[in-house]
């Protein structure tokens, strides 16, 4: 059995042959990963009916075929990715090649959660095979069975000089940082990501940090109950409350709060039976440990629970559950809840609300429900998060074309489609200057004068650049 | 509270006022800061004489000359830049409104460096201001002279409170470093950028870091040595070789060592004179303790040219070591100096072994006549920047990305890159409450029918004009809600 450190030289060696830099070598590993998927399909969804009881439905939809659908995007778009970019030049440097170029940064370390542990380890690692770099991933040891799946999987389709699989927990991960990697892609919480930015401080290593915070729903306006209802249970309850981007707690006036517990008390029969507990379409909580947390803080709410709260530790289940009178204080607020628990809390004014989320820290998701435009603009204009989304939940992560990525406390760097690409790649500045016109060039000898200097200025203006 | 809490606090409390949000605002600050330029350009020769021995038209070009062009190119592209950018979309959101959402991130820390103060310092605060941000400025205190112009004329043509300067040595800047900015741009060297990383792992705080590294220069026997030559003097020995992408040693056949010497020795005279330490054209060690620093990398190796100095004036005249080994003091760290080392090498080959064996550096440089070898010097090494044939010149192309990568840095800037580098790309997705029936097929309760009828619509992504976006909207629509009514439920 290699050694962490042996793994690595191993992979450094292989990325120092050149062999992941041409674009047939990331074409056929990408297709391979693509045949991984196909192939097992069916153990996917098994090992995540496992780790988290997740319904096959949202299984295919949140973890496979979202990272089929990057397989594509990327396989298409790989050419174009890979393409030198041309860019604009003045007058001085008219004659010149200058170009941007992607390139490799060498071996990559990716980190892995446990909520949608293939997407999110899969999705990134996409973007850094895509941009030809070496890459060890380090699957979440919480969901076990998607690991062990995983790992076993990957040398078998993968180049096994190329690609790594590090297992292991906290002290495995501690060890496995103490390497030097050209960039870590890191997703899951705060208290983690700080002690891996400061692993990545002692070698100058870049960090992407995709993390999480209380994704607050504002719900103002004229609004259709109705179908923000179906919306909105549908995003929070999707893998059991257990996504980064959940809307986290909902903030609206009493009136529309009225409109809505009916219509969320009509909508989880309509979706889950009137016994939730027996339906498959509910996924239960990943840990003894989490389902503990989560009770807890439905135990110390000053709230009142107006549906749900029928809970079976033994099952890991908790039904899906709306708290209202909620105020600002309460436990439910104190942290991302990560699970089915729905706060609503009753505030009277749309300026209120968001002067509310403004003292909390910028969370990944935002999400407001109006049919009023102005309504959504007067959010949009005076919030900060990762992302936002309109009248929706969580599908504005699966647009390839939108950067997926946190701000403040949620994170920084993003990926997704060619932000992954970029993500991985160093964007080197090529300039291939020619032999003639070396008398411009004195210009900028010594000795300065003023009349060389303005001579100068002319030349390397960007204006002088729109007379050619 | 501290001076330095005093003044992010402020900082804080104006960026929350919300003034810095509108493009207007940001043009008219960068509009009196180009007005700092042209009214004040005495002051800020006479101050960089003194601490860098620059002249007035050397300070002008090194410094001025490019954030004048910077600051034109900004206040000509904001608007665009900081307007919506729409994206792709899937056949699900193809009535939906999506787009990316530039967005200032907050407050930004910008520490400068001394070496070209004005152009390090405030090249990044431009690209703060022209996203939104409220900037706290942190200039090198090594420059004293320049450091408390800066603090005197920022205030008096920026918004003082939005964009505060805070001078200070070492411990004011850790007292900053404790602070919790929205980003820490940081231009310098790797160890005190790893203390800069650390202190913003604290606070989840992305950073910028412009470091440096040894950059090499490839002579190939067959170019124009004597053209080669010129341009790589000019860009070793401006500023007295304190430039981050200074050529920092030369690596060539043995068989051209001499006509190299030969060559750089002629440009020295040209640019010069004979006697350099008098020529208002050439620069002065910043001070003492870097005097020292580049002094001691003289000791194991062999003088061909220059060599001569003055501690009293931190003068060193433009030198140029001779048949330098790998192993020499000289080789060992970063020169920020007028030495000029040549490493005799049999070929390509050995050039780019004893290149990867160091960390990557700022910047790399090659001259060839022959595309093959500058091709192969490229695709087999890493740097933050490459530039053929001459030196220091890809810094000027606003369009080019200008950052490290490895040990030479983290991120980038310069022009539209600045103005990313320090926003917020913010993905936006706006839909309406309509078109229920288009969801149903991802609602609860799952049948294998929904799951290809959803898995249909995810995967595609489509990419067709205005027109015909419209004309597959309408005939979806229809389909769609009739399919859906008919035969999924």
């Amino acid at each position: 059995m290699e050694s962490q450190s042996q793994v690595l030289e191993g992979l450094r060696t292989a990325f120092e042959s050149g062999v992941t830099i041409p674009e047939k070598f990331r074409r056929t590993q990408l297709t391979n990963l693509m045949s991984m998927i196909k192939d097992n399909e069916e153990q996917i969804v098994n090992a995540l009916h496992k780790d988290l009881t997740k319904p096959k439905f949202e299984a295919i939809l949140s973890e496979v075929d979202i990272v089929m659908n990057e397989l594509h995007y990327a396989l298409s778009n790989l050419t174009s990715w890979m393409q030198p970019e041309y860019v604009s030049k003045n007058l001085a440097t008219k004659l010149d090649d200058c170009f941007v170029r992607r390139e490799p940064l060498g071996v990559v370390l990716i980190i892995g959660p446990w909520n949608y542990p293939m997407q999110l380890l899969i999705l990134p690692m996409i973007g850094a095979i895509a941009a030809g770099n070496c890459v060890v991933i380090k699957p979440s040891e919480v969901s076990a069975a998607t690991d062990n799946l995983i790992t076993e999987l990957m040398p078998k389709y993968l180049s096994k000089d190329c690609y790594a699989v590090v297992r292991g927990g906290p002290k495995e991960t501690q060890a496995l940082l103490k390497n030097r990697f050209d960039h870590i892609f890191y997703t899951g919480s705060q208290a983690v990501a700080r002690v891996v930015l400061q692993a990545a401080a002692v070698h100058l290593t870049p960090v992407t940090l995709e993390l999480g915070g209380k994704c607050p729903c504002l719900i103002y306006g004229r609004v259709n109950a109705t179908a923000a209802a179906h919306r909105l249970v549908w995003a929070k309850f999707f893998n059991a409350g257990q996504s980064c981007v959940a809307p986290d707690y909902v903030l609206c006036s009493k009136a529309t709060r009225d409109a809505l517990v009916p219509a969320l008390r009509q909508v989880l029969e309509d979706f889950y039976g009137s016994d939730i507990q027996k339906s498959p379409d509910m996924s239960r909580i990943v840990t003894a440990k989490h389902w503990t947390r989560l009770m807890g803080l439905l135990n110390r709410t000053k709230g009142k629970v107006v549906v749900g709260g029928e809970h079976d530790e033994k099952d890991r289940y908790i039904a899906p559950t709306v708290v209202v009178d909620v105020a600002e204080d309460d436990a439910l607020m104190e942290e991302e809840i990560f699970g089915p628990i729905l706060p609503i809390l009753t505030i009277e004014s749309l300026e209120e609300s968001i002067k509310l989320t403004k003292r909390k820290e910028k969370p990944l998701a935002f999400y407001v429900f109006s049919d009023e435009s102005s309504v959504v603009k007067k959010v949009l204009e005076n919030s900060s998060s990762g992302g936002f989304c309109s009248n929706d939940g969580i599908v504005h992560m699966a647009l390839p074309g939108l950067p997926f990525g946190g701000v403040g406390n949620s994170g920084f760097g993003h990926y997704h489609g060619h932000w992954g690409f970029e993500a991985f790649s160093h964007r080197r500045a090529v300039m291939l200057r020619g032999w003639a016109l070396e008398k411009l060039n004195a210009l900028r000898y010594p000795p300065y004068s003023d009349e060389k200097l303005s001579w100068l200025r002319w030349t390397t203006s960007p204006k002088s650049c729109s007379i050619m | 509270m501290s001076r330095e809490q005093q003044a992010v606090a402020r900082a804080r409390k104006a960026f929350e006022t919300g003034r810095s949000k509108s493009v207007e605002y940001r043009i008219n600050q960068l509009k009196s800061l180009q007005r700092l330029f042209s009214e004040r350009q005495k002051e800020i020769a006479a101050a960089i004489k003194k601490d860098l021995n620059k002249t007035e038209v050397g300070a002008q070009f090194y410094e001025t000359l490019g954030l004048e062009g910077e600051i034109s190119l900004f206040i000509k592209n904001l608007k665009e830049w900081a307007a919506p950018r729409h994206v792709k979309k899937n056949l699900l959101t193809m009535s939906d409104t999506v787009y990316i959402h530039p967005e200032p991130l907050g407050v930004v820390l910008v520490i400068g460096a001394w070496n070209y103060p004005w152009a390090v310092t405030i090249r990044p605060l431009i690209g703060a201001i022209a996203a939104g941000n409220a900037a706290v400025v942190k200039p090198s205190e090594v420059c004293v002279h320049t450091s408390k112009v800066m603090e005197d004329l920022l205030p008096i043509y920026i918004d003082k409170e939005l964009y505060p300067v805070v001078t200070g040595g070492v411990p004011e800047t850790q007292e900053l470093l404790r602070q919790k900015f929205d980003h820490i741009f940081y231009t310098g060297n790797s160890t005190v950028g790893k203390v800069i990383m650390e202190a913003a792992a604290k606070h989840l705080t992305p950073v910028t870091l412009e470091l440096g590294g040894k950059s090499p220069c490839y002579i190939d026997k067959n170019c124009d040595i004597s053209i080669a030559c010129r341009r790589i003097t000019w860009g070793k020995y401006s500023n007295c070789g304190q430039t981050c992408i200074a050529p920092d040693y030369i690596l060539c056949e043995p068989s051209i060592q001499n006509r190299v010497i030969e060559e750089v020795k002629k440009c020295i005279k040209e640019f010069y004179t004979d006697n350099p330490k008098t020529c208002p054209d050439y620069g002065r060690i910043i001070n003492q303790r870097h005097f020292k620093r580049v002094m001691a990398m003289l000791e194991d190796s062999n003088i061909a040219v220059g060599g001569e100095n003055d501690e009293s004036d931190c003068y060193i005249a433009p030198t140029v070591l001779r048949d330098v080994k790998p192993e020499a003091k000289v080789m060992q760290e970063e020169i920020f100096g007028p030495l000029l080392p040549i490493l005799p090498v049999s070929g390509l080959d050995e050039a780019i072994k004893l290149i990867n064996k160091g960390e990557k550096p700022l910047a790399l440089y090659v001259f060839s006549p022959d595309n093959k070898v500058i091709e192969r010097m490229r695709d087999e090494t890493s740097s933050g920047g490459f530039l053929a044939n001459d030196c220091l010149v890809h810094y000027s192309v606003s369009a080019l990305p200008f950052g490290g990568v490895g040990n030479s840095g983290i991120g980038c800037y310069h022009g539209k890159f600045s103005f990313d580098r320090l926003s917020h790309l913010r993905g936006c997705l706006v839909k309406k409450l309509k078109m229920e029936g288009v969801n149903d097929m991802r609602y609860p309760p799952h049948t294998l029918k929904k799951l290809g009828w959803a898995r249909f619509f995810i995967l595609s992504t489509v990419d067709v004009g205005w027109v015909g976006r419209m004309a597959l909207l309408a005939a979806l629509v229809v389909v769609a809600a009739v399919v859906i009514q008919n035969y999924l439920l």
